[in-house]
This record gives C-alpha cells, sequence and structure tokens, in this order.
C-alpha cells in the first residue's frame, strides 16, 4: 500500500467513527484521538474498519502506531 | 406520554409504528417519541390490541398524556381496579370506546400533580392541574362535597390566564412498592390519590398507571394508519433544549440532594495485564477496553452495598432490586444521555462489551429505548478518554449515587516498600447523604478496588 492509499484509507475510516471531524485541518503528527475527541470505543471502531479494509492484523500492542495520521501512514504502508 | 427519564417533561410523537388493530407485546416499540434531549423509541409496556392512537404525529403533549389505548387480550385474566372514585365523573372522560370497558386500561398516566386530599379523583387533579386550578380552594359539589369535573372547570372559567403551576405537592405515607412510588415520582402522581390493588391496599406499578384515565381535552382523534414521521428537533434547538433539561435536572439534584464525595486511587495493573493478554489472542471485534472492566466493577459493587443503588422517594431509600446500570454517554453535538444496561452485574464482560457498544452508538443515532432511559438505578460516568484524572458527578434524580472514573494513567506508586510505575485510575462516588453515609460510600469504592485486583472473576 502506498502512504497515499493509506491516508485515504485512514481519512475514510475517521470519517465513519466521528462523522463531524474536521479532517482538513487535522495536522498529522496531532494525536487522533486528543485531537478529534475519539474515545476507547471509537477507536476501537477505527482499528475494526482499517483491520477489515487492508486485512491486516492490528494487535493492541500495534496501537501506539495509530497514535497520529503520520505513524498510521506509515504503519499501514510500511506492512 | 412516558416520562423518559426524570427531566422530562414533554414529548412529541414523530412517529407511530403501530395502527389500530395490530397485536403488541409488552416491550415492543411502538412510537418514536422526541424529548428534549433525544429521539426514543417508546415501548409498550402491556400486550394486547392497539385501540386508538390518540396523539397524532407532530403533536407535542405534555408526560402523563394517554398516547394510545391498547385492549388488553381478553382471554388473560387480569385484576382490574376498583373504579377510582368517584366513578360517575369518570364515564365522560374517556374518549369513545368500540369494546367493553373493563377490557382495556389507558396507555399512560397523566400527570396529576399531587392534592393530599384522597377523595378527589385522580382525573379532576388531572383536568385541574390542565387548567391551573387550585383544588385546595374549590368547594366541591358532588357527593359527600367530592370536586367534581365541573367544580374545576367552573373555576377555571373563572381563572383568566390560568396559571400553569401545579399545586404543591404534600408528602404522602401511602403504602407502594417501590417500583410503584418511582413512577408516580416520574409521572407526577399524588400516591394518595391512587387506589392500590396490592396487599393491604398498597399501590402497585399497575395501580399508577391506571390511576388516571384518558386525558381530556386533547384533540382525540383516530390518527390512522402511520403517516410520514414528523421531524425531530435539530441544530440549535435541539442543543438549547438539551442544554435547558440537563440544567433543570442537575439544578433539582443540587437543590435536592446533599451530596457527599469520596474517592479512591486503584491499582489497575492485575486487571489491565489480564485484559491485554486477553486481548492478545482475540480479533479486534471481540476486544475489550478497559471501561467494560470498571462497568463491571461498578455494578457488581452497587449489588454488594445495595445502599448505594436505587431510588430516593417519599423521604426514604428504597433499594432496587436489580443493578441496572446507567452510562453516561456524550453525544458528539454536545449533551448528554444517560441510558441503563440492564442487569449489568449479571452480564459477562463480552456480553457488557457488546452492549456498551451497541448503547453509545444507538445513544448518538437517536435510537435509544424507553426502558433504557427510565431503569437505571445508580450511573457511571467515565472520563478517561477525555483525559481528566477524576470526576465528580452530579447525581441523576431519584437514584442515589453515581460513580465516576477517570483516566488510567501511570503513576509513581509504594508497593512494598518500593516506588514503581504502575497505571492507577481515581474511582469517584458521589452519593446521597439522606440515603447513606460516607462509611458506605467508602466501602463501595473499596468494593470496586478489590473487584479490579482480580478481573478473571468480573
Amino acid at each position: 500500500m502506498t502512504p497515499d492509499q493509506a491516508r485515504h484509507l485512514i481519512e475514510e475510516a475517521l470519517t465513519q467513527v466521528a462523522p463531524d471531524a474536521d479532517l482538513a485541518g487535522l495536522s498529522p503528527d496531532a494525536d487522533l484521538r486528543d485531537d478529534l475527541g475519539l474515545d476507547s470505543l471509537d477507536f476501537l471502531r477505527l482499528v475494526e474498519i482499517l483491520t477489515a479494509r487492508t486485512g491486516k492484523r492490528i494487535a493492541e500492542d500495534d496501537y501506539p502506531h495509530l497514535a497520529t495520521l503520520a505513524s498510521a501512514i506509515k504503519f499501514l504502508a510500511g506492512g | 406520554m412516558p416520562a423518559l427519564g426524570a427531566d422530562m417533561d414533554e414529548g412529541t410523537v414523530l412517529e407511530w409504528l403501530v395502527k389500530p388493530g395490530d397485536q403488541v407485546h409488552r416491550g415492543d416499540v411502538i412510537a418514536v417519541i422526541d424529548t428534549a434531549k433525544a429521539a426514543v423509541d417508546a415501548e409498550s409496556f402491556c400486550a394486547g390490541t392497539v385501540e386508538q392512537l390518540l396523539i397524532g404525529v407532530g403533536q407535542t403533549v405534555p408526560v402523563g398524556t394517554v398516547l394510545a389505548t391498547i385492549a388488553e387480550p381478553a382471554a388473560q385474566p387480569t385484576a382490574q381496579p376498583p373504579p377510582a372514585v368517584p366513578a360517575e365523573h369518570e364515564e365522560p372522560e374517556r374518549p369513545p370506546r368500540p369494546t367493553a370497558p373493563p377490557k382495556r386500561k389507558p396507555k399512560r398516566v397523566p400527570a396529576g400533580e399531587g392534592h393530599p386530599a384522597a377523595a378527589i379523583s385522580p382525573l379532576i387533579r388531572k383536568r385541574a392541574h390542565e387548567l391551573g386550578v387550585d383544588l385546595a380552594k374549590l368547594r366541591g359539589t358532588g357527593r359527600e362535597g367530592t370536586v367534581t369535573r365541573a367544580d374545576v372547570e367552573r373555576a377555571a372559567a373563572g381563572q383568566q390566564a390560568a396559571a400553569l403551576k401545579p399545586p404543591s405537592r404534600a408528602p404522602s405515607r401511602v403504602r407502594a412498592t417501590p417500583r410503584a412510588r418511582r413512577l408516580a415520582a416520574e409521572l407526577g402522581v399524588d400516591l394518595a390519590g391512587v387506589t392500590g390493588t396490592g396487599p393491604d391496599g398498597s399501590v402497585k406499578e399497575a395501580d399508577v398507571r391506571r390511576a388516571v384515565p384518558a386525558r381530556e381535552g386533547a384533540p382525540a382523534r383516530e390518527a390512522g394508519p402511520p403517516r410520514a414521521a414528523a421531524a425531530a428537533r435539530s441544530g440549535a434547538d435541539r442543543a438549547r433544549s438539551m442544554r435547558q433539561a440537563i440544567g433543570r435536572l442537575m439544578a433539582r439534584s443540587k437543590r435536592e440532594i446533599p451530596h457527599y464525595y469520596v474517592s479512591n486511587t486503584v491499582d489497575m495493573t492485575s486487571a489491565l495485564g489480564w485484559l491485554h493478554e486477553r486481548n492478545r489472542e482475540l480479533d479486534v471485534s471481540e476486544r475489550l477496553v478497559p471501561a467494560v472492566l470498571l462497568l463491571k466493577a461498578a455494578a457488581l459493587a452497587a449489588r454488594k452495598v445495595p445502599d448505594v443503588n436505587g431510588y430516593w422517594l417519599d423521604d426514604q431509600f428504597s433499594p432496587a432490586g436489580a443493578v441496572h446500570l446507567g452510562l453516561v454517554i456524550s453525544l458528539r453535538g454536545g449533551g448528554l444521555l444517560t441510558p441503563a444496561i440492564h442487569h449489568a452485574a449479571d452480564l459477562g464482560l463480552a456480553e457488557l462489551m457488546s452492549q456498551m457498544r451497541d448503547l453509545v452508538i444507538r445513544a448518538r443515532a437517536g435510537r435509544l429505548r424507553s426502558t433504557e432511559l427510565t431503569d437505571a438505578t445508580i450511573t457511571v460516568t467515565n472520563l478517561g478518554d477525555q483525559g481528566v484524572e477524576s470526576v465528580f458527578g452530579v447525581i441523576y434524580p431519584p437514584q442515589v449515587a453515581l460513580v465516576g472514573f477517570g483516566k488510567i494513567t501511570e503513576r509513581p506508586v509504594a508497593v512494598g516498600g518500593l516506588i514503581g510505575v504502575r497505571p492507577v485510575v481515581a474511582a469517584t462516588l458521589a452519593a446521597d447523604h439522606r440515603a447513606s453515609d460516607a462509611m458506605t460510600g467508602a466501602r463501595y469504592l473499596a468494593e470496586v478496588s478489590d473487584l479490579l485486583q482480580r478481573p478473571e472473576e468480573l
């Protein structure tokens, strides 16, 4: 997966999880949970969607990789 | 119109999901009701055949207004209440009925505000309430000086711009079941005016529901087949009414409930370690979040310390049998809802997790069911995801306690004479001092902490 594909995928997933989120104003290094006000259930849903779309197993130990947009892109594109 | 929470005064019928002639069961969703806070799926509290839909789509009516009539199955031998006093005044109040009267009962109890004199029928009370007539100032012309509907309406005619304020509520010491008391409190029904059919004439839930017949004055008309749903309030309207509803209820809580607060720091090392091991093997859809452990511990502890689980009604504490855990759910547009997870102490963690997720999704989508909004016996607020360390809540009346969990954070902790870094969470309890003392609250938090040290038993 290219970084652009990964970004697109993540943004799509975030739109599903937090429909009112302002993704355009999201800094690549901002903490997703804090900036978008995601709670633990929202985050779990995000992981679910990403798992379903990529087929990649995302373990709990991988959650820190999904902290920011930049790290999440790197994580998904790298796998 | 059911009271979907203690903060609701009126509701709007958004949609009818049944039509006359339909069979309904207890718990079936029969209508969608818009409240100040959200659209809610209203469940039927009885089984039978829908006779009439009395309130049309788009109409806003006060809590207690009869929305529809449902005829109970004839075969079902239900105890019929003794006729409300005085019976002859009750007759003309009911809408035209196609079937024999004993087989039906009104869907919901109108909100007759309290008046100490039991000789006045609930119906008259209701009418007086609607017309803003103070019953205490009325001279009855009925049998044995009872106040009749005509008396009330005469008085109302003489009153320009009838005040909507109901007569002040007098405390009653009527024998009643806790559930009946709670329902009566929610609906603003004076138990003194309700004829009890339970042991020793005690008032049961069904008696409260039956206490007042069909609403008078509302245009009683067949709504016909379900029509297009009316629009729920939206945007700024919703935000405003939400703040107002929260404001009224919380102001009442702070006015009436002498809160006391206790807090405890709970070591989460075992709980998180166990959770992590468990989740490691599971697909993401089956993973648990730490909040589930906190909720389960809160529910189990409420069962062990029953003095914090129940309602303060009529100057006394009524313990609730089961633990229905209210969950504070913040909505994306602002505001919050507190639906309950029924029998939370009896649910396995996976089931609790799935119910919590479901509840959050439906709360945000505006698809909660009426019993979920009315049945909570104790409420939990979990602000951990918002990053605060601890939260001391405001109790939802008539409940007597609110449990708060903050963020799980790593902190230096002394263990066995050494300083270690461990994940901890601040558990707090705001409780009603009328129902319990801080000693009880402390015991409750100690239970929560103990339970979280043995996560495999949760």
